[in-house]
């Protein structure tokens, strides 16, 4: 079993929700990466998602795209992502680790290289975001070979038919985008996230977890009781650019909070 | 011969295009396909766009012999499309016209764009104008600075112009911005874009649009000489104009098919924003296509004289049409540019967009190499009004 799939298995054994927090590899400078990700463990993250800076992140909102830029002008690279996870394993093997980024980087790694490389750093998930299934085929095949986990989006108008398609495709968790919109954006609407989730878990045995719009402690005792995983990013990333060098202990502190209000939700079940 | 009839069914032309967005986005996409699907061969539809490409745009555009700069050359006899006395000057009203047809049927009664030098944000506030409908165009800070007057054109037309701030400020990070205004409001906003790039279909739709160029020019060339020209030109940024001309020509291969890139100061530099000839597969903005990147993958800023060409990727179907040999690929500098820009001026009294003097410049190089009765059509894709400040300093010249 991939370490995706036993750290879900051993959160609904304990009636517990993944909390899975983001941030942007190299921001606010590479030194702070590998000491804000022990912190984010630290704080209760059940798995880590590192973002992959790219020129052009579309799907993005304000937040994330600077945290890319200032990562980006300090020269980080895909390769130095991945440094930055074989550093993280030197002391955590238990902790997934899942990259998260945009298609052009690895195609100019080439997908082959960077499924090898992923696999040798300790890398679990891979979410491509601009990879939709109907052009993730050569990824998805080089990453399941290696028993990683490619991860995919569903937002809230994906079709039926769309569904069945990316719940068989898919591997470790589904990422439900809870908005239209890009990351960062808006407010979460709790009653339509419960009613979605349950529609996609009809398609699914995968566990959903539920990002966008989820901004504390509040929102992600909400989502918690109706998915399996919470996503939290730019609330985090704004939160570290605002801390400067305190940002792992601020970080720490944060996701503290918000993981004693998601299992203050008890052994409530997703559906 | 086998029949050209790309792309697929997901937007491939070979290994490019397709359709690599996130999936907030799929929706959107499924819902245009079945919507361009719907009425792309409706007749009504059909009739209504040949009316507006009539009565609005002013269509045919003529097929103009540059009699003096030909004989200027002493070689092969140049001819040009006159996209440039199209509404509003250039070639992009066709395809926007097209699009505001189907945002009217889709029923999005609010239309976004993305703009570079502001000819395609100018095209989309012109029709949301006509139409009655909310425009909002995204237009890097960098361009805004550079392109007042289209600004003031823009706002004119009641468009709201939102300059954007991230990544280089240019059309690349615009059309970013566009995508993620698409996203955030897919139920009552057409995001029309405004050339053959982004994901599937709009790399086919905005060429099915242009196509009028090419259709009308294969009958006027027949009615002016009899016979189809030896070499078709245009230029390239991301390739809409090229591919309307070319489009109707891609199984006539006796007719060869040039698409001329900006080499700006000079390949060597590194400053220009010759994609296919510099560039290297990757993927940008829905589609798989060249583009210049540097070896991490990132896309880097490029540099043109004319915004219109200033743009890190191209087309997808250029990339196909290139891989196959189908079409060639060449590159203009600033400087070879603007000559052909004075030439034409001053031997036709025709005042080019800088753009399309790209495609004049590679004209001039090659007609002298060529015999007397060989013919060389250049689509002339827009007029040069809008470049009056910008020549003007080149010049020396401040108003």
């Amino acid at each position: 079993m991939s370490r995706i799939a036993t750290t879900f298995a051993q959160l609904k054994a304990h009636g517990k929700k993944a909390l899975i927090p983001f941030i942007t590899a190299g921001d606010p400078k590479p030194a702070l990466t590998v000491p804000l990700m022990h912190a984010l463990v630290a704080g209760g993250a059940d798995v880590i998602e590192l973002g992959v800076p790219f020129s052009d992140p579309m799907a993005d909102g304000p937040v994330i795209q600077r945290a890319s830029e200032r990562a980006l002008a300090q020269g980080v690279t895909l390769a130095q992502v991945f440094d930055f996870v074989k550093e993280f394993r030197k002391t955590n093997q238990a902790t997934p680790m899942v990259l998260m980024g945009y298609a052009n980087p690895i195609e100019a790694m080439g997908p082959e290289h960077f499924a090898d490389v992923a696999k040798a750093v300790g890398v679990d998930g891979v979410l491509v975001v601009d990879y939709p299934p109907e052009e993730a085929g050569t990824l998805a095949k080089l990453l399941d070979a290696r028993a990683l986990d490619t991860i995919f989006l569903l937002s809230p108008t994906t079709r039926d038919a769309r569904l069945k398609t990316v719940g068989e495709l898919g591997r470790g968790y589904l990422y439900y985008v809870s908005l239209k919109g890009v990351t960062g954006a808006g407010h979460i609407d709790t009653n339509d996230v419960a009613q979605r989730v349950n529609h996609i878990k009809t398609f699914t045995t995968l566990p959903v977890g539920v990002g966008f719009g989820i901004r504390d402690a509040e929102s992600a005792k909400r989502v918690a009781q109706v998915a399996d995983a919470v996503v939290i990013g730019s609330r985090l990333v704004q939160e570290i650019i605002d801390a400067g060098d305190a940002a792992p202990a601020r970080l720490q502190a944060l996701l503290a909070g918000i993981r004693a209000a998601m299992d203050s939700t008890g052994a409530k079940s997703a559906v | 011969m086998q029949m050209y009839d790309l792309p697929d069914a997901l937007g491939h032309f070979g290994p490019y295009g397709g359709v690599f967005v996130a999936e907030t986005l799929i929706d959107a996409l499924d819902e245009l396909r079945e919507a361009y699907a719907r009425y792309q061969h409706d007749p009504e539809f059909k009739k209504e766009f040949a009316y507006e490409l009539k009565h609005y745009v002013g269509r045919p555009s003529p097929v103009y012999h540059a009699k003096r700069w030909s004989d200027h050359f002493g070689g092969a006899q140049v001819y040009l499309k006159r996209e440039d006395l199209n509404h509003t000057g250039a070639h992009k009203i066709n395809n926007v016209i097209g699009q505001a047809m189907l945002a009217k049927r889709m029923g999005k009664p609010r239309v976004i764009a993305e703009t570079g030098a502001g000819q395609h944000g100018v095209a989309t506030a012109t029709i949301a104008a006509r139409y009655g409908m909310e425009c909002v165009v995204y237009m890097g800070s960098e361009d805004v600075k550079r392109q007042a007057q289209n600004v003031y054109r823009m706002k004119l037309l009641g468009a709201t112009v939102v300059p954007v701030d991230s990544g280089s400020k240019t059309l690349k990070d615009a059309l970013n911005e566009a995508m993620r205004d698409w996203v955030t409001n897919i139920e009552n906003t057409y995001y029309i874009i405004g050339t053959v790039a982004g994901p599937h279909p709009y790399p086919m739709m905005v060429r099915d649009f242009q196509s009028v160029i090419g259709i009308e020019a294969r009958e006027q060339m027949l009615e002016l000489v009899g016979r189809q020209p030896d070499a078709v030109l245009a230029c390239v940024g991301g390739g809409s104009n090229a591919m309307g001309i070319f489009y109707p020509y891609i199984e006539d291969k006796a007719v060869r098919l040039v698409g001329v890139e900006a080499a700006g100061l000079g390949l060597e530099t590194g400053k220009h924003a010759a994609t296919l000839t510099a560039g290297k597969s990757g993927v940008l903005h829905g589609n798989r296509t060249y583009l210049l990147q540097d070896e991490n993958g990132q896309i880097i800023e490029t540099h043109s004289i004319s915004a219109g060409l200033d743009y890190p990727g191209v087309g997808p179907e250029h990339a196909w049409l290139k891989d196959s040999a189908r079409a060639e690929y060449v590159s203009i500098t600033d400087e070879e540019a603007l000559k052909a820009f004075h030439d034409l001026c001053r031997l036709e009294g025709i005042i080019p967009a800088l753009e399309s003097s790209h495609a004049l410049a590679y004209a001039a190089k090659m007609a002298p190499r060529m015999r007397r009765e060989q013919i060389v059509l250049v689509n002339l894709s827009g007029r040069g009004d809008k470049d009056m400040h910008t020549v003007a300093e080149k010049s020396g010249i401040k108003f």
